[in-house]
């Protein structure tokens, strides 16, 4: 788009905006008019997109920024690994989002975000202006608990595959070049993480790939956790009745560091050597959150206000997905993100034609995970508001996991994809 | 789009207090959370073995919902499901894709 397209698209925005704010409140059914600009193209911001034109039928202006040029998938991307899929299977583009929908994609990076001012600037110098802002940025790694793999060289050798790309191509190139009889070192952080059931997804699918190509390799799976942290029972019996002799699990086993050169993985009184040594760091709010003065709790995830996904202590930043802090056993999941999409959308919507959010939101979760190349296993749970909490919480007697791992529930979870990613992106 | 079926049910149906401050298009947002495998509105992509719930008779997918509810209509995930929505969150969402074409 040409810059005076670009400046004549804000200043409508801008100025639906300030008509938005001058009407009285509690005026009725005013539509919602204004510029929302939504910062990350994943599970959460190209879902709140996509609903934020769809419910205020195309009425208010949304930008989506991505930086990268086609979306791909975290979840079935360790199918990619397993080579049970091709990076193509997972990677969908923005045109729908674009042309049907008519949000405007801007393919940039986000360099700083001036809240007071609302307005956003871009690596490539452009500004934007926003009525609204939903900050759905993701995750990065904390790598000064892992120092030895803070260089773009050390993850090429020691791949964490924990954001879809080109991190999962390097990771399947390696478990493909690995010897019969090698060693796959599978090491995962403390909870909370993005996905937390997918490492022992991961553990299953590259034991499938080693049975079938590699019989004498075997999978140490480090994990820095008491135990397994999802769907444990059933994970526990794919591994001892598929993986007998394969998957080797040590709990408690939290890698401080790593050796690049040697593939080495130091523990607290151990060292592991791999020779395919795949390291999911521990993680926080991406940057762009932690650094723009949103509060933080642990100092690592963005607190918010469960009616509308806004900013404990940041008007008009709504924040989605796994940088925020989750509500009590909510997990960090892409299903999970899409439901704060819509919440948080609703209640932007509301918001802009000077209304409340809905008192009473829900959402809910489903998490697929493939323990072979043909069954799944799910597990699901249903989040209502709670007015004395302020949070929403689990309800009790909802939810729960697959009695037992199925090919029913494998063709389920490949439906899940094909209909969640057109809810996105479609 | 069929914001009045809605709009109607939700009117006959909200009893609660917080009734007056309620988002008018709750049963849309209700619905919504079932896009995610069940397709934008109801409307599953052709082909992915997930039912559509477009434009299907309240009566019959309120029943189902409610068997799942209760436990009498088997299933992997609906039934676990089901039990995290109350009665009349159910009814808002088997009335809003009702009316889904």
């Amino acid at each position: 788009m040409a810059d005076l397209d670009r400046r004549a698209f804000l200043k409508a925005g801008a100025l639906a905006g300030a008509l938005a704010l001058t009407g009285c409140a509690g005026s009725g059914m005013r539509p919602a008019r204004g510029h929302v600009v939504v910062v990350g193209g994943g599970y959460g911001g190209a879902t709140a997109a996509k609903y934020l034109r769809m419910w205020s039928a195309r009425g208010v202006d949304v930008t989506l920024v991505e930086r990268a040029p086609r979306f791909v998938s975290c979840p079935m991307s360790n199918l990619v690994i397993a080579g049970y899929r091709s990076m193509a299977d997972i990677t969908l583009d923005y045109d729908r989002l674009q042309h049907h929908w008519g949000v405007r994609v801007v393919h940039g990076e986000v360099l700083a975000i001036d809240t007071a001012a609302r307005r956003l600037r871009l690596a490539d110098g452009g500004e934007l202006h926003y009525d609204r802002l939903v900050l759905s940025p993701g995750i990065d790694f904390l790598w000064q608990e892992v120092p030895g793999l803070d260089s773009a060289t050390a993850q090429g050798s020691i791949p964490h595959a924990w954001k879809a790309g080109a991190q999962t191509v390097a990771l399947r190139r390696q478990l493909e070049a690995m010897p019969d009889g090698g060693v796959f070192v599978l090491s995962i952080p403390r909870a909370p993480y993005r996905c937390p059931p997918g490492p022992y997804e991961r553990a299953c699918l590259v034991a499938d790939y080693c049975k079938r190509h590699k019989p004498r390799a075997k999978v140490l799976v480090l994990d820095a956790n008491d135990e397994i942290v999802s769907k444990k029972g059933l994970f526990a019996k794919a591994w001892a009745e598929l993986y007998p002799g394969i998957i080797e699990y040590r709990p408690q086993s939290e890698v401080r560091d790593v050796h690049v050169a040697t593939r080495t993985a130091r523990l607290d009184f151990d060292e592991v050597r791999a020779d395919v040594l795949n390291v999911i760091p521990p993680q926080r709010a991406a940057d762009i959150a932690a650094t723009s003065g949103l509060r933080l709790i642990n100092q690592r995830w963005v607190e918010i206000d469960w009616l509308s996904m806004e900013s404990s202590n940041t008007p008009g930043v709504h924040v989605l997905g796994d940088a925020i802090f989750p509500a009590p056993t909510m997990p960090k999941s892409g299903h999970v993100a899409n439901q704060q999409a819509k919440l948080a959308a609703a209640a932007i919507l509301r918001l802009l034609a000077g209304e409340q959010p809905d008192p009473a939101p829900l959402l809910m979760n489903t998490c697929y995970s493939f323990v072979d190349a043909r069954s799944a296993i799910h597990v699901a749970a249903v989040f209502q508001y709670d007015p004395a909490s302020r949070v929403l919480q689990p309800v009790a007697g909802a939810g729960g996991v697959s009695g037992a791992r199925s090919e029913l529930e494998g063709r389920i979870a490949n439906g899940w994809a094909q209909n969640m990613w057109a809810d996105m992106l479609s | 789009m069929k914001k009045p079926a809605a709009l109607v049910a939700l009117l006959l149906l909200s009893g609660s207090p917080l009734a007056q401050t309620a988002d008018p298009e709750r049963a849309r947002n209700l619905a919504a959370t079932c896009a995610n495998c069940h397709g934008t509105n109801g409307h599953a992509v052709a082909g992915s073995g997930i039912d559509p719930l477009a434009g299907v008779d309240r009566r019959s997918s309120l029943q189902k919902l409610r068997d799942f509810k209760s436990g009498q209509r088997p299933g992997t995930i609906m039934p676990q499901i089901a039990k995290g929505y109350s009665e009349e969150q159910l009814e808002l969402i088997a009335t809003y894709l009702a009316a889904q074409k």
